[in-house]
């Protein structure tokens, strides 16, 4: 491979940034940061910092959410990349567009970069849709005439050809994403970053950018970077992947590989004793210590059939002896993607607890298990009373189990394993 | 898509901590000059969408500013404007001084006002304090038309004034005026990002500044009759450009070599170091503000 098929080159980017407000403390900072330049010295405050773990109370005012990024991407490779929330995905793309800069390091590249959640940035309501494409197209980098010779397309694309000589502030949220998305589609870019994590929530407009990106790397042989929490989109579109975590490349190389190793990584970081745990939340009267998986007959197992009997059971211990008269239990499961799929409280269940309680186990029965197949986790939670303020523990990620499409309608049909809650129901004539 | 091919080690950009101290990249203004106008298009247009006297609003101002700085500072206060009606002194005054603090006021809101769009993308963030000054550019002609008007209703009116070659200088003055509103306006805007304090200096400070600026009165009166004070004129650049400026135009005044000249230094310096600040605070505003 030649070194001139690499298109973009990322060497030791470095991202710190400065926690807490601005105020007297940053000028202090400034101050002395400036008095170093001034006698030729390095910045002070380089040699301090933490990595970016935001659950962990940490001892320093300063964080790197970037810390010594490598990775070069070739020509008409379509990179993914993945990471939990706050591993530094987005800082990346930042720098990368050019909004901020890096602390320290390089990228050079061989190509412009466009990406597609600029949609819409500098929409002027007052103006006409027809005038918002010219502007907004302007500020994402086209010349006048590259506009208008798209324009026709642009406008068509849209599907607002009517209301195209009427101001924007006159449009539905709808047709104003539409218009924006048309815009940001007809840039031709030689890199193009989606960042999916940033479109949640218009289904379908990240329907769109995932098709767009799928045109612009097949058809069109262009390079692509994928920012996604969608394990299965990853290992379809992207031949690379990196895998940030708190703001460091901890795996580099092929996008099948790049998830299984992130998803391994996930569940490995499960730990089975929960009392380990320092990221949890809450007074701590009472603590989870663990959980476990029962099946019909009573074993321990981590996987499941979709439709069957599942039983959740929590262990905790208390300090002292605990009225749990007032106890409220939840627990909530999530897919890979974090998403919230279903949860369980107690008082909203009409469930109370009578005992006093020390060390021992709550139950979670589930008569049918209404998952269809993948991966999902569970968080958990006690607190007192409905108010969340009073928690007395909270646990993020404590178990992971899956589950395979099984017998769900007892049809002697396999049911599909996409990850999706099922509610029950039957068809009839 | 064509294939460019590049020579190894040729990149088409690099993006790194640090900016060369004068790395205003001409060629990137230029590559997004269409951007440029299409800014300064959506600040004349919208600003007066949806009123009904829309681009008047722009004549409305200056006059009304002008007939009560006539009543109050000439027919009350008796402030003497030689040969020229005290209203068209006083009109000349404030077209220039409201060009010189539009600009300065805008441009030193750039980045906090537009931190949404810098936020998200990308282009050479020295655009929109040009498209300002330009913006303004196009105002001050509109009110420089009304001033023609009310110059040549004067003469009518057996004002005797004769129309100066010097006159020619006047977009020379103009681009003065634009340097250094642009100049001061980014490195207030620079300093903004991070701290919030020079916005409340800005507001009252610009209104306490005209009252040193000649813009009422011609500078002699104020060295005549505060001679202790005459060195806050002396050393003001501005009080050169509005004094000259009002020369050009009526006639009225004087023009002082050596203080025109301090002024033209002043602004270039102003403007470099403008420059200078502003670009290095664009990296990594977007962190701060």
């Amino acid at each position: 491979m030649h070194d001139k098929d690499i298109i973009l080159k990322v060497e030791n980017i470095s991202k710190q940034y400065r926690l807490g407000t601005i105020g007297t403390g940053t000028l202090s900072h400034d101050l002395n940061r400036w008095w170093h330049a001034v006698r030729g010295k390095e910045n002070p405050y380089l040699k301090v910092g933490e990595a970016n773990d935001r659950s962990s109370k940490g001892n320093s005012d300063y964080v790197w959410a970037l810390q010594d990024i490598n990775f070069e991407v070739q020509r008409g490779e379509v990179l993914g990349i993945i990471g939990k929330n706050g591993a530094g995905k987005s800082t990346l793309l930042k720098i990368l567009s050019k909004v901020t800069a890096p602390t320290t390091g390089v990228i050079k590249s061989r190509g412009r970069i466009a990406s597609l959640l600029e949609v819409g940035t500098g929409f002027n309501p007052e103006l006409t849709g027809r005038e918002n494409i010219y502007l907004n197209g302007a500020i994402l980098g086209m010349t006048k005439k590259e506009i208008a010779s798209k324009l026709d397309d642009i406008i068509e694309f849209s599907g607002c050809e009517r209301y195209i000589d009427t101001p924007t502030k006159r449009y539905s949220s709808g047709m104003t994403v539409r218009l924006a998305f048309a815009v940001a589609a007809f840039l031709e870019p030689e890199i193009l970053v989606v960042d999916e994590v940033l479109a949640v929530g218009d289904a379908e407009f990240q329907k769109k950018a995932i098709g767009k990106m799928q045109d612009i790397s097949r058809s069109e042989g262009r390079t692509v970077l994928f920012v996604s929490h969608n394990m299965a989109a990853v290992k379809s579109l992207c031949t690379k992947g990196i895998v940030l975590e708190h703001g460091k490349v901890i795996f580099n190389g092929d996008s099948e590989e790049a998830v299984n190793f992130y998803l391994t990584n996930e569940s490995r970081k499960i730990k089975e004793d929960l009392l380990e745990r320092e990221d949890r939340r809450g007074s701590g009267e009472l603590r989870f210590s663990s959980v476990e998986l029962l099946n019909y007959e009573g074993q321990n197992v981590k996987e499941l059939l979709s439709g069957h009997y599942a039983k959740f059971r929590f262990y905790f211990e208390t300090i002292k002896e605990i009225s749990a008269e007032n106890l409220v239990f939840g627990v909530v499961f999530r897919d890979t993607n974090e998403t919230k799929i279903a949860d369980f409280y107690s008082d909203e269940m009409g469930v109370q607890f009578h005992n006093v309680i020390h060390n021992g186990f709550v139950d979670l029965e589930i008569p049918r298990l209404m998952l269809r197949g993948g991966e999902y986790t569970l968080d958990i939670v006690v607190q007192n009373g409905k108010i969340a303020v009073n928690q007395i523990d909270l646990l993020h990620n404590v178990f992971v189990f899956n589950v395979f499409a099984g017998n769900l309608w007892n049809s002697s049909k396999i049911n599909r394993a996409t990850n999706v809650a099922l509610i029950e129901g039957m068809f009839t004539e | 898509m064509e294939k460019k091919s590049f020579a190894e080690g040729e990149w088409l950009y690099e993006i790194g901590p640090k900016n060369n101290f004068f790395s205003l990249n001409l060629s990137e203004v230029w590559r997004y000059r269409d951007l440029l106008m299409l800014f300064v298009k959506r600040d004349v247009v919208t600003v007066y969408k949806q009123t009904i006297l829309g681009p008047l609003w722009y004549l409305i101002q200056p006059l009304f500013t002008s007939i009560i700085f006539t009543i109050i500072f000439n027919n009350v206060a008796g402030i003497d404007t030689g040969n020229v009606p005290s209203f068209l002194f006083n009109l000349s005054g404030i077209i220039v001084w409201n060009y010189f603090t539009s600009c300065l006021n805008e441009t030193s809101d750039t980045f906090k006002k537009n931190a949404a769009i810098f936020g998200k993308v990308y282009f050479p963030r020295i655009i929109l304090p040009m498209s300002i000054v330009i913006t303004n550019l196009v105002k001050l002609g509109i009110q420089l038309f009304i001033f023609v008007c009310f110059y040549i209703f004067y003469l009518f009116k057996g004002m005797n004034s004769e129309l100066n070659w010097t006159l020619l200088f006047f977009p020379f003055l103009v681009l003065v005026m634009g340097l250094l509103g642009l100049g001061l306006g980014m490195i207030i805007s620079s300093m903004v990002t991070k701290y919030r304090d020079l916005t409340f200096l800005v507001s009252f400070g610009v209104q306490l500044l005209m009252y040193v600026s000649a813009v009422m009165y011609p500078m002699s009166l104020l060295k005549e009759k505060l001679p202790e004070l005459g060195w806050l004129i002396e050393y003001n650049p501005l009080a050169y450009v509005v004094e000259t400026s009002r020369y050009l135009l009526l006639g009225e005044g004087s023009i002082s070599t050596g203080g025109l000249l301090y002024t033209i230094i002043v602004s270039i310096l102003l403007f470099f170091l403008g420059l200078v600040v502003f670009n290095k605070t664009e990296k990594n505003f977007i962190d701060t503000v």
